[in-house]
């Protein structure tokens, strides 16, 4: 365990900024896999490796040539209607039954995903150069690829334009209505099928928006899903279903936990320590309810 | 003696006050009426007295042993079950199984539960379920029997686990009327031979009058009148609570 | 028991017995069999027969395969310099000390984990569903990122066990050595087990998936029974856990040990595949699976895991009560569910 980061604070303020950055782009997430778990009541493992799928669209524009900062418009569409067909092809079949059935559905889904990518982008790590510089900050002592910044703002701007979505159109309102009750919504006339399509769809989209930006600012890695997929499940049990702005600040307290947790214990620990404190949340839920005598539901 | 003794319970769920100030007191081997219209807080009551949550004041007394701060297991095997409105039984299990892990001895001991079931215990759960009248469908799986017919699984399998006092939620609501006879029978036959205690949850009017020695009526969290069962029916209060008349 | 039972049994065991004079080619694969049996017999415990559906058995497993090995080593020689690379050629065991090390091994792979299981119950059995299945992954997963930063035991470069000893002259020795490991494992385990079925805690278990709060309410303390029946599957998985780190000859921390993207997902398939909530499902589904995997792996080549995940879907979805089940549907003579109709739609009389 190295602890240099508390003796140069600014070290500190490096990775908290890194952390807030980084959790902006889990929050973005996060309210994917809320949006789906609230309406549909589905928990979707398959989170990451859509978020990876939409990191290689990015990748792929930037093996044409193109700048992949594009793919923050163009890997959502193309998701989106990835994230359609899979509900009509198979999440349709599991939304009315046993949420477990939900996880180990689409943990075959991400293990098809990850070996589809595999096979077609190959098992090197990668990143899509975007080339937009670094900021330094503080006398050059603390560096901030543009990237990162580039990705906060970007998941900012997606999260509100969402947020107004749901609250303002047709579409919004119906499938906040499904997330009520579900069948009080259909008897009122909403078509659930497109309503659930649409909010599978809506989640695909965001994962490919962080996934393009994933693909400019870190890497990518047909393998790496699963833990984007925690963390994202973390958030939502952290900050509640309904709650955006406790999103957003779950996501950045995770992700300044991470970079924390990168310098002291080391990098290969990092992911390690994202599980533990999984395992430490809800061990830490489940005594403070079993006080109350109940349990986590 | 009082084998139940509730002081002043409260219960909140938020902002909504569940119990409030609720005083019971339940004489050893009588049956007691619990009555009120919907919401009042009659299953919030019963689930304090349990343990399912825990209270906000008050104090629970079962057998003179202080009960409100233990845990549902801990005061099930004090003696003390209930059973619920929506039925509980364990669906995926045929009836006899149901009374069979119902059995006390379900919880003394390893040497006992990893121990095979002797067949004395199938034969008093067999006989068990003959009481409430489902023998013919002891080999049926739980979860495939009417909501009725759950009801009366329930109650064979609390009286299969020998408790000391009963609370029973709405033991008749969803029986067939031409059963209800039948059970009006045999809870006043529990109570009088294996001397179990019942404070009863009831909506039906006939039978918590013709079962109850005393009743007891709350209203919005509320105790708002008791007294045997001639005293509550013509009581102008209850009678309100329940038209609705402020 | 029954006389076809009987028949049953000993045919299965003499079979068992023989299988690796008759099909010496195969004798590692009908090793990991038995393993894979072990596995899912031992999830079924907590996801078929308690509702608990656990991600994290795996971690049991991983325990139990670096603890053997670790002893095995450890007790003769160094092992920091072990693993540090290519130990395995510096140090030497002699015969004796390599089947010591085995037995002591294997001892320490079945208890630690065992207790393991009994320190952390408490606290991971108290979440239930789905929260209990993510928790568990994590546990599973997190196992083996962490195992993967221990330079005692390998770190990135893994731990590769101790070799079969070279003066055992029978090149046939090592594979049978550990098949009838295996298979001892196997049928204690599948005892075990069955005296579970016939006795009361198999009610309980039962009593917890089906309804926990009327378990509760009844009296039945659970927290004791969840967590005694955790202890059962870490025992069992342990020593599975090290046999097969003995048998592979090395052992890789996400990729072997704590392998819950696979083997910690495959003993939840192969017990939902078989029928979970019964004593065979497990078995015919493990056998099956295996025979799937063994058959179709170097067929499709390159798609092996797309056709995984599509079975787990399709399983998943179409076929949630496994074979087992399916076949209840259809004969439920044969599972002894014979019920008379003038039962089922009898009116209740109170007389």
């Amino acid at each position: 365990m190295d602890f240099l980061i508390f003796k140069a604070p600014i070290l500190m303020v490096q990775a908290s900024l890194d952390g807030i950055l980084l959790g902006i782009l889990f929050a973005l997430i996060a309210y994917g896999m809320a949006l789906q778990w609230g309406v549909m009541n589905i928990i979707n493992i398959a989170q990451g490796d859509l978020v990876i799928l939409g990191g290689y669209i990015a990748y792929t524009m930037y093996l044409a040539g193109i700048h992949p900062g594009w793919g923050v418009i163009v890997s959502p569409i193309i998701m989106f209607f990835v994230g359609w067909g899979l509900y009509k092809l198979v999440i349709n079949k599991v939304v009315d039954r046993d949420l477990f059935i939900s996880i180990l559905a689409t943990f075959g889904i991400a293990i098809v995903f990850q070996q589809l990518m595999n096979f077609i982008f190959g098992a090197d790590v990668v990143v899509a150069q975007s080339e937009y510089g670094t900021t330094m900050l503080f006398d050059n002592s603390v560096t901030l690829p543009n990237s990162k910044i580039f990705s906060a703002f970007i998941s900012l701007l997606y999260a509100v334009i969402l947020v107004i979505y749901m609250k303002k159109s047709k579409l919004g309102r119906a499938i906040r209505a499904t997330a009520q009750n579900a069948r009080a919504a259909k008897i009122l006339g909403v078509d659930t099928e497109k309503v659930y399509a649409a909010t599978f769809g809506i989640n695909a989209a965001l994962c490919g928006v962080a996934g393009a930006l994933i693909a400019i600012t870190f890497t990518l890695h047909p393998y790496v899903g699963l833990p984007y997929t925690v963390r994202s499940f973390m958030i939502v049990i952290v900050a509640g279903l309904g709650n955006l702005p406790a999103v957003a600040i779950s996501g950045m307290g995770l992700g300044m936990f991470e970079e924390f947790a990168d310098y002291i214990l080391g990098t290969e620990f990092r992911i390690g320590s994202v599980f533990m404190l999984l395992v430490l949340i809800l061990v830490y839920r489940r005594f403070k309810l079993s006080r109350k005598r109940e349990y986590l539901k | 003696m009082s084998i139940l003794e509730v002081k002043n319970v409260s219960k909140s769920f938020g902002g909504v006050k569940a119990n409030e100030n609720i005083s019971i007191n339940v004489k050893q081997g009588s049956i007691v009426g619990l009555i009120g219209p919907n919401g009042s807080g009659k299953t919030t009551l019963f689930n304090s007295i349990v343990g399912t949550h825990p209270i906000d004041k008050g104090s629970i007394k079962f057998d003179n042993k202080e009960v409100s701060e233990l845990p549902v297991p801990v005061v099930a095997k004090l003696g003390l079950l209930r059973t619920f409105q929506q039925t509980r039984i364990y669906s995926k299990l045929n009836c006899v199984e149901n009374m069979l892990i119902s059995h006390k001895a379900s919880d003394q001991g390893f040497a006992k539960i990893f121990s095979k079931i002797p067949p004395d215990l199938t034969e008093r759960a067999e006989n068990l379920l003959n009481f409430v009248g489902l023998h013919q469908k002891r080999n049926l799986r739980a979860g495939d029997l009417s909501f009725g017919q759950q009801k009366l699984l329930e109650l064979a399998m609390a009286l299969m686990n020998e408790p000391k006092m009963l609370l029973l939620d709405e033991p008749t609501a969803g029986i067939n009327p031409t059963l209800i006879n039948g059970i009006i029978d045999r809870l006043i036959k529990i109570n009088k031979e294996y001397g179990i205690t019942l404070l009863v949850i009831e909506h039906n009017m006939r039978v918590i009058m013709s079962l109850a020695q005393k009743i007891f009526c709350l209203a919005h969290g509320q105790m708002l009148a008791d007294g045997t069962p001639e005293q509550i029916k013509n009581d102008k209060r209850v009678i309100d609570a329940y038209l609705g008349a402020q | 028991m029954k006389k076809s039972d009987l028949i049953l049994y000993s045919g299965l065991i003499i079979f068992g017995l023989a299988a690796p004079y008759l099909f010496p080619a195969f004798k590692v694969q009908l090793t990991i069999l038995c393993i894979l049996i072990v596995l899912a017999m031992t999830w079924n415990l907590q996801g078929g027969e308690m509702g608990y559906n656990s991600f994290g058995n795996i971690l049991f497993y991983g325990l139990g395969m670096y603890l053997c090995a670790s002893v095995q080593v450890g007790m003769f020689f160094p092992l920091a310099e072990w693993t540090e690379s290519g130990g395995e050629k510096t140090f030497e065991h002699t015969t004796s000390q390599f089947f010591q090390g085995m037995g002591f091994g294997l001892l320490v792979a079945a208890l630690i984990p065992t207790i393991v299981a009994g320190l952390i119950g408490y606290a991971i059995l108290g979440l239930r569903g789905h929260y209990f299945a993510i928790c568990t992954l994590g546990l599973g997963i997190a196992a083996g990122e962490i195992a993967g930063g221990i330079e005692i035991i390998g770190a990135g470069q893994g731990f590769t066990t101790p070799p079969f000893p070279k003066d055992i002259v029978n090149p046939e020795a090592r594979g049978e050595f550990f098949y009838f490991l295996s298979f001892i494992l196997l049928i204690a385990t599948f005892i075990f087990i069955k005296w579970i079925y016939g006795s009361r805690f198999k009610l309980i278990l039962n009593a917890i998936r089906d309804n926990e709060d009327k378990a509760e309410a009844m009296g039945i303390e659970t927290m004791k029974y969840k967590i005694v029946g955790w202890m059962v599957s870490a025992f069992f998985c342990g020593l599975a856990g090290g046999i097969m780190g003995g048998l592979i000859g090395y052992i890789d921390s996400t990729d072997v040990a704590f392998d819950g993207r696979e083997m910690g997902v495959f003993m939840v398939l192969m017990a939902i595949l078989g029928g979970k909530g019964t004593l065979w499902g497990p078995i015919i589904g493990a056998t099956l699976f295996h025979i799937f995997k063994e058959g179709f792996w170097t067929i499709l080549l390159g798609w092996q895991y797309v056709a995984l995940g599509v079975l787990i879907v399709v399983i998943v979805i179409y076929f949630p009560e496994g074979l087992m089940g399916w076949l209840r549907e259809k004969y439920p003579e044969r599972f002894g569910e014979v019920i008379d109709e003038k039962d089922r739609k009898a009116q209740v009389e109170l007389k």
